[in-house]
């Protein structure tokens, strides 16, 4: 398989550089944006497998690049990864249709790793953004036999299964850990990933855009 | 549906709104989502209007979310353009028609039944309503700009925005004059005497509510200005303390620069004090069992140098049980962090259904359980020990090679209010 091409966005040149040496040779970096307005216009000139996405970005955040390239039929995967934690960026720049979200303090190899996922068409979950949607999801255990009159009230809960998982990686599990624990397959795991992301780019649970605001005491 | 215990304070959101923000606001407030509530107020429009003069009441008194009601680094981002702005979909606008369409119909279903506002009042009163809103909108958005400029003649705006502005105002200006004119023409008696006082009453209504919003916008002036002297002074206070922290590290980490391990925590604990100002809210260690989870991680990556991750989902008031929890998950960061030889620290918290959970995995070389070295006693005295004492449980569970994750289980003995949904 050939090297994963990669676009990296991010408003600091010193973090561009420190993950452009960290990447060395595993990835081939297109190129590199410090701004919306630049930014779209790499991703949509070099058209690359996987975006580094920074949340907080001059010109509108990473939300908007994404907008904008996808809007233009860019076909490149978005990961984001910002220093910032704030929970309803994060999942704002998750719902716009970045395919996973990674803190900063990531280590070369595990980034490396989480590139060649997001390449592959996976989700990424950190464990904090696992964290973040157990949260959104909060209090949706699934009722056996309730639902189905709603429009659509699979996208508004977390299977057992799924919240299983979620759990574990907020525990820091790797899938790979993941799947051993659970006795199933990593392919099993991946696919569980990628439907709570589905879920969340999709659900119209209104606490997912404003659940911020609440998370407070129980 | 659950419904958080601390209602979100009334204040009129600048995301996601369609007019003034009231709905989204008031929606927020009250935990249900936000087009019932805008429904509600196209239905109340057919009572006589009452639900527009509702909104328009509601638009006056609720205050807009502040960006000072944010972390620092989230509302620095926005005011520096690094976060998505306020913009409306295709699908809101679609959204407003409809629910415009919905209010005006029944308005004027009802304008035909003698329930009704007659189409004589009716008319005037909605191009005026129109005229008032364009002025009210910007009234808002110079609100909005205030931290930017302090006069509000000079929140005017610069080049194309002042002339949008004043191209508001005016229309505004016109279609308040052109209903209030219609209404006194279309409304003729024969008396002269009730002629005149009826031109004088119009023209009295129509200069107060031009005028209104200007007045208003003075009285708001006064108090974010206000604000703005507390703010700039808490401002001064914080930004004298990260720069003494922040520089008092920098001079550490220069000096232990042959000490990767101590410049790693140096630099971790420098992060978490920056972060913690800048993205979390003021949690108090002593009020909550996320919080003192946090402040327990704080402490155990400083004393050993091993950074620690704290994953918190829900939280809980701190009370004895909750402490003890805390001390014992503390304790089994610090053997993690201490034996394991492993590079980082999860920690895992969960408060829900009335119990907390929390985990705390290294994956470091591990040890066999059954067969447990004389060191990791403090692992069965002050692990497992201390949580079963106070009713809860505690699991163990290592191989050779494999790392360690101990489990926490505690149930909350007050019941967590909100937890049963």
């Amino acid at each position: 398989m050939s090297a994963v091409r990669v676009v990296i966005v991010d408003d600091h040149a010193m973090f561009r550089s420190g993950v452009r040496a960290e990447l060395g040779d595993a990835v081939v970096v297109l190129g590199e944006a410090a701004d919306v307005e630049a930014a779209v216009a790499v991703v949509l000139q070099t058209a690359p497998d996987v975006v580094l996405l920074d949340v907080h970005l001059p010109g509108g955040g990473g939300v908007e690049v994404i907008a904008r390239c996808q809007a233009r039929g860019s076909q490149a995967r978005f990961l984001a990864l910002s220093v910032s934690d704030a929970a309803q960026d994060v999942i704002g720049v998750i719902r716009a249709g970045a395919r996973g979200y990674v803190t900063k303090t990531i280590t070369g190899p595990e980034l490396v790793a989480a590139i060649a996922r997001v390449a592959d068409d996976d989700a990424v979950f950190s464990p904090r953004l696992a964290g973040f949607v157990l949260d959104a999801f909060a209090g949706q255990e699934p009722v056996p036999g309730a639902g189905r009159q709603a429009i659509d009230p699979e996208l508004d809960r977390l299977s057992t299964r799924e919240r299983e998982v979620m759990r574990l990686i907020a525990r820091g599990y790797a899938y790979k850990e993941v799947a051993k624990e659970l006795f199933i397959s990593v392919k099993t795991v991946e696919t569980h990933v990628s439907a709570v992301l589905r879920k969340l780019q999709l659900s119209s649970r209104h606490e997912l855009t404003r659940w911020a605001a609440d998370r407070r005491l129980l | 549906m659950s419904l958080p215990t601390a209602p979100a304070p009334l204040r009129r959101p600048t995301h996601g709104r369609l007019l003034g923000g009231v709905a989204s606001g008031l929606a927020d407030h009250l935990g249900v989502d936000v087009l019932w509530v805008r429904l509600a107020f196209a239905l109340l429009s057919g009572l006589s209007a009452f639900g527009v003069v509702l909104y328009g009441a509601l638009w006056i008194f609720t205050p807009v979310t502040r960006a000072d009601d944010e972390p620092a680094g989230l509302a620095a981002a926005a005011r520096t353009g690094r976060r998505p702005r306020s913009s409306l979909a295709r699908g809101d606008l679609g959204q407003l028609v409809a629910l415009g369409a919905i209010g005006l119909g029944l308005v004027l279903l009802l304008a035909r039944t003698r329930w009704g506002v007659p189409a004589r009042l009716l008319v005037p009163a909605l191009i005026a309503s129109a005229g008032l809103a364009l002025i009210w909108t910007q009234a808002d958005a110079t609100d909005r700009d205030r931290l930017a400029s302090t006069s509000w003649l000079a929140s005017l705006g610069t080049g194309r925005s002042r002339l949008l502005n004043a191209a508001r105002l005016v229309g505004g200006l016109a279609l308040v004059v052109t209903g209030l004119v219609v209404f006194s023409l279309s409304s003729s008696r024969p008396s002269a005497l009730g002629e005149t006082l009826l031109v004088l009453l119009v023209v009295v209504v129509g200069a107060a509510l031009v005028v209104g919003p200007l007045l208003w916008r003075l009285v708001r002036q006064v108090d974010t200005e206000r604000r703005q002297r507390m703010l700039s002074q808490q401002q001064a206070d914080v930004a004298a303390h990260l720069h003494d922290s922040v520089l008092q590290t920098l001079a550490l980490i220069q000096r232990k620069a042959a000490d990767p391990r101590a410049v790693v925590a140096l630099a971790r604990a420098q992060e978490r004090d920056l972060r913690g100002w800048l993205y979390g809210a003021d949690e108090d260690a002593a009020a909550s069992i996320g919080a003192a989870l946090e402040q327990a991680a704080a402490e155990v990556e400083q004393a050993h140098g091993v950074p620690v991750e704290v994953v918190a989902v829900g939280d809980a008031p701190l009370d004895d049980d909750g402490s003890a929890l805390v001390r014992a998950a503390r304790e089994a960061m610090v053997n993690a962090a201490r034996h394991a030889q492993a590079p980082v620290v999860d920690v895992y918290a969960e408060c829900a259904d009335g119990a907390v959970e929390v985990f705390v995995r290294d994956r470091g070389v591990g040890f066999d359980p059954t067969a447990v070295p004389a060191d990791r006693m403090g692992l069965r005295g002050s692990v497992v020990g201390r949580v079963e004492r106070h009713g809860g449980t505690a699991v163990v569970r290592s191989a050779p090679g494999e790392g360690t994750e101990v489990r926490l289980r505690m149930t909350l003995r007050r019941p967590v209010e909100g937890a049963q949904r």
